[in-house]
């Protein structure tokens, strides 16, 4: 079935129709015995893998196994923003290949994916803060990634909601400004790749929960146990994100991550009051505001390990006073919905993109807090990693063995939330 | 929020807790003998267990100390804490 394309012109030839001509946009493909590769997680970095495995390196025989349904997980969950303002070399190349993709991705996929450069703004309230901040910016325009000082009064010039009344317990110094960052609109990103990669063959297998991992004498993954059943392949690609301690445990592979529940809420929908993407590291609150007219805010992580997509009100809370405080128009807004993901945190708060001890089982995980913005590149190079059977040069830095070798890329600092 | 059983207090608050990651890992007695996967294995790996979960934690706003609980991260349910140097308790999971 070949694809629609999506044009100013279809939609106008569809509304004449009533648009009763729109076609299912992927297949709902059941699970066939073999495949050259399959991918373990229907969320963007998963379905991005595969559509990238499929368009760039020739795969045809491909599925994307996914327990629930695709885009259900953290792309579904996360608060959408997108940056590469990371301080160290590995994660600005990392980071800013993805951030270069977000650019023209509606037009590869030929799917709004309403990638909006808004600008992200990163406030600093202490002295401190000031000068990591500018350590920051001094970093990455060495590395070719824009970001930039703002006075408190550009700050606000730039975001007029923000209070800077050198008053506040926690005042505003300045802020450090990526023009180039933003947000994208999640669902879109996952129905995208989605509907890409089907056209191009991939089969994407909803409600299929991965139960078991078979390896062959040699050690070598030869086949995968679901509850669709057994599907033969010699190449797996592990993005199950929070569940990724669980599906490589079936294998026997051991991975430093704890997975935490993160939470995130939105508010009644408004008018356009939020020019940008707001952020604090300091006292942890971040905002922005969606086409369609919710805040969109991020709160923290719970303290403890959990699998409940669930946390606690204290911790939106804590979040919720902190924005009050910096927006105060916005102290007597109601919020609408709040939910929790399930985020795989490494100890460096980088990224594992590589091969596993394993034979034919290759793993991307440990994005915790913030692997929306990623999702491009992450799937980009993950797929090549898959493809040639080892890690292409921008996450080459990113593999398993740094645990051993102790080549940490400590990015705690630089990530969105106060860890 | 959690409601914890301070083993030393009885039972309180979450934020009265600071969490201590995973329970039970020893630090190796002997560290120069120890190789290098040892030592990754040591400072980086976790069970990060789907189901019952030995952890530390630390009533830091209370009496301060730390002790251990088992909980299934799968409901947050607390099955039983003890106190520090204890082995997790037996009997019906």
């Amino acid at each position: 079935m070949a694809r629609q394309r999506f044009s100013g012109l279809s939609l106008l030839w569809n509304s004449l129709g009533k648009h009763r001509g729109w076609r299912e946009q992927w297949r709902r493909a059941e699970p066939k015995a073999e495949y050259d590769a399959v991918i373990v997680g229907g969320g963007g970095h998963g379905l991005g893998t595969a559509y990238y495995l499929a368009a760039e390196h020739g795969l045809t025989r491909i599925a994307v196994v996914e327990k629930g349904w695709i885009g259900g997980g953290n792309t579904g969950r996360n608060t959408t923003i997108i940056r590469s303002n990371y301080l160290f070399d590995e994660s600005a190349r990392l980071y800013d290949h993805s951030v270069k993709m977000w650019e023209d991705l509606s037009q590869v996929l030929n799917y709004n994916v309403m990638f909006s450069p808004r600008g992200v703004m990163m406030l600093a309230h202490t002295v401190h803060d000031v000068q990591v901040a500018q350590r920051h910016i001094h970093a990455n325009r060495c590395n070719g990634v824009d970001n930039e000082w703002l006075t408190p009064e550009e700050a606000k010039a730039y975001c007029p909601p923000l209070n800077i009344d050198p008053g506040l317990r926690y005042p505003v110094l300045g802020a450090a400004l990526q023009r180039r960052g933003g947000t994208a609109r999640h669902d879109a990103v996952a129905w995208g790749y989605a509907r890409a990669a089907d056209a191009l063959g991939v089969d994407i297998i909803e409600n299929c929960e991965v139960t078991g991992i078979r390896r062959d004498a040699g050690g070598a993954v030869e086949a995968l146990e679901t509850t669709r059943g057994v599907i033969r392949t010699r190449k797996v690609g592990v993005v199950a994100a929070g569940n990724t301690s669980v599906v490589l445990g079936m294998a026997g592979v051991r991975v430093p991550l704890e997975s935490f529940p993160l939470q995130a809420l939105v508010s009644e929908p408004i008018k356009p009051v939020f020019p940008c993407v707001v952020m604090s590291n300091g006292i942890h609150a971040y905002i922005s505001q969606s086409d369609k007219g919710e805040l969109v805010i991020g709160a923290g992580t719970d303290a403890y390990t959990s699998y409940t997509q669930r946390g606690a009100l204290h911790v939106n809370m804590h979040t919720l006073e902190a924005i009050c405080e910096l927006f105060p128009m916005f102290r007597r807004m109601r919020m609408l919905r709040n939910w929790g993901g399930i985020v795989d945190v490494t100890p460096d708060r980088s990224p594992i993109i590589g091969k596993t001890p394993v034979p034919g089982l290759y793993v991307n995980c440990g994005w915790g807090t913030g692997g929306f913005k990623a999702t491009p590149g992450s799937a980009h190079v993950f797929a090549w990693t898959l493809a040639h059977d080892e890690p292409h040069p921008i996450n080459a830095p990113f593999t398993l063995e740094r645990f051993r070798e102790g080549h940490l890329i400590d990015e705690a600092a630089a990530a969105a939330v106060a860890h | 929020m959690l409601l914890i059983r301070c083993p030393h207090c009885g039972e309180r608050p979450e934020p009265e807790f600071a969490y201590g990651g995973e329970a039970h890992i020893a630090r190796p007695a002997d560290p120069s003998a120890v190789s290098d996967d040892g030592w990754a294995a040591y400072l980086y790996l976790r069970t990060n267990a789907k189901g019952l979960h030995a952890e530390r934690w630390r009533h830091t706003r209370g009496c301060g100390r730390f002790f251990n609980a088992l909980r299934d991260t799968t409901t947050d349910r607390f099955i039983a804490t003890y106190k520090a140097g204890e082995r997790p308790p037996e009997g019906p999971r």
